[in-house]
């Protein structure tokens, strides 16, 4: 803990990738498809990596612990979800600064 | 496809975030980037609404939900009324759920709430040692600090040490009771009534109940303070 902490909260999210990650970890929750013990062992299990120190249960380990629990039930394995991450990748790149980044403008995607 | 998520990002975030800003380099004044964990996410989104376990709409409402309407203000409100309603405080310290309830404040992350409370002689604090499981029906999303690994150790090991740290000095003859909330039962501080606070309304003294004070990481403000 250090002075940090005691700052009034700027609100829940640091960055709207965070709410992202937040939304859809409770929608899948009350959609019945794990149930909020699950999730607070996947979280439990992403913030205690082997070998390493514990760390805070924030947004980046939801997100990991959101996606080993869709591996493990099947709905969205690791390889699909980095290929899907590199077309948004590459897609970002070729949209214009402020507009807004789609996945039609990966320019490998095959329509 | 609503992919249209670059909206304000709630900025004026705890430092710590800085270093991740390096994308707003003006080298890609001709493109747009996405950090590899922006990507990730739009990724597993993308996914789940092609599969249609996710509706966009809904995700924004929920997003909204969260940064606009729940919060410690309506944990104060319960604080306040159990505070001028004896009955009352005896139904929440009995059955915190319905009783949080008949001030309509509930739903997810809410289901089993328990109400421990301060006395002269015991103060209750609250943690999640296992990730962060906190109340958000009464008390919103839970701080930075809450999540991290310090408070999670140290509250069940030094919890006078971690009150100190937060600036809250206890007589060494008030007993400190941890409570380590799980996904299925969550715990909400009810503070003392700060002395001097008679003439004061409920709203006047849900005022002064602050996040920490429910958390037991801090007392209600003085009145003076909280007018």
């Amino acid at each position: 803990m250090n002075a940090g902490c005691r700052k009034d909260d700027p609100g829940p999210f640091a960055e709207p990738w965070e709410a992202q990650v937040f939304a859809l970890v409770v929608t899948l929750q009350e959609r019945g498809l794990f149930t909020a013990g699950e999730w607070a062992h996947a979280l439990g299990r992403s913030i205690r990596p082997e070998g390493e120190a514990e760390a805070a249960a924030d947004y980046g380990r939801w997100l990991a612990a959101l996606e080993t629990l869709l591996a493990e039930r099947g709905i969205a394995d690791p390889e699909m979800v980095e290929a899907r991450s590199d077309a948004f990748l590459r897609a970002a790149a070729a949209t214009p600064h402020g507009e807004p980044i789609l996945l039609a403008n990966d320019p490998h995607s095959s329509p | 496809m609503a992919q249209d998520h670059d909206h304000d990002p709630q900025h004026g975030h705890e430092h710590l975030h800085g270093h991740e800003h390096l994308h707003d380099h003006p080298d890609h004044a001709h493109g747009s980037t996405l950090t590899p964990v922006e990507a990730r996410v739009r990724a597993l989104e993308s996914l789940l609404l092609e599969k249609g376990y996710v509706q966009a709409d809904a995700l924004d409402a929920l997003v909204e939900h969260y940064e606009t309407r729940v919060g410690p203000h309506d944990g104060a409100r319960v604080v306040a009324r159990a505070w001028t309603d004896p009955a009352y405080r005896e139904r929440l310290l009995a059955d915190a759920t319905p009783a949080i309830a008949e001030l309509g404040i509930g739903g997810r992350g809410g289901e089993h709430m328990v109400v421990v409370e301060n006395t002269p002689d015991t103060h209750n604090l609250v943690v999640c040692t296992l990730c962060s499981c906190y109340p958000w029906p009464v008390l919103g999303l839970p701080p930075v600090w809450y999540k991290a690994p310090p408070y999670r150790a140290r509250a069940v090991i030094d919890p006078r040490g971690v009150l100190a740290e937060f600036g809250l000095t206890l007589p060494d003859t008030t007993r400190i009771t941890v409570w380590d909330s799980t996904a299925e039962t969550r715990f909400m501080v009810l503070p003392r009534r700060p002395d001097g606070t008679e003439s004061l309304s409920e709203a006047g003294l849900a005022a002064l109940v602050t996040r920490d004070s429910m958390i037991g990481t801090g007392l209600p403000l003085a009145p003076e303070a909280g007018r």
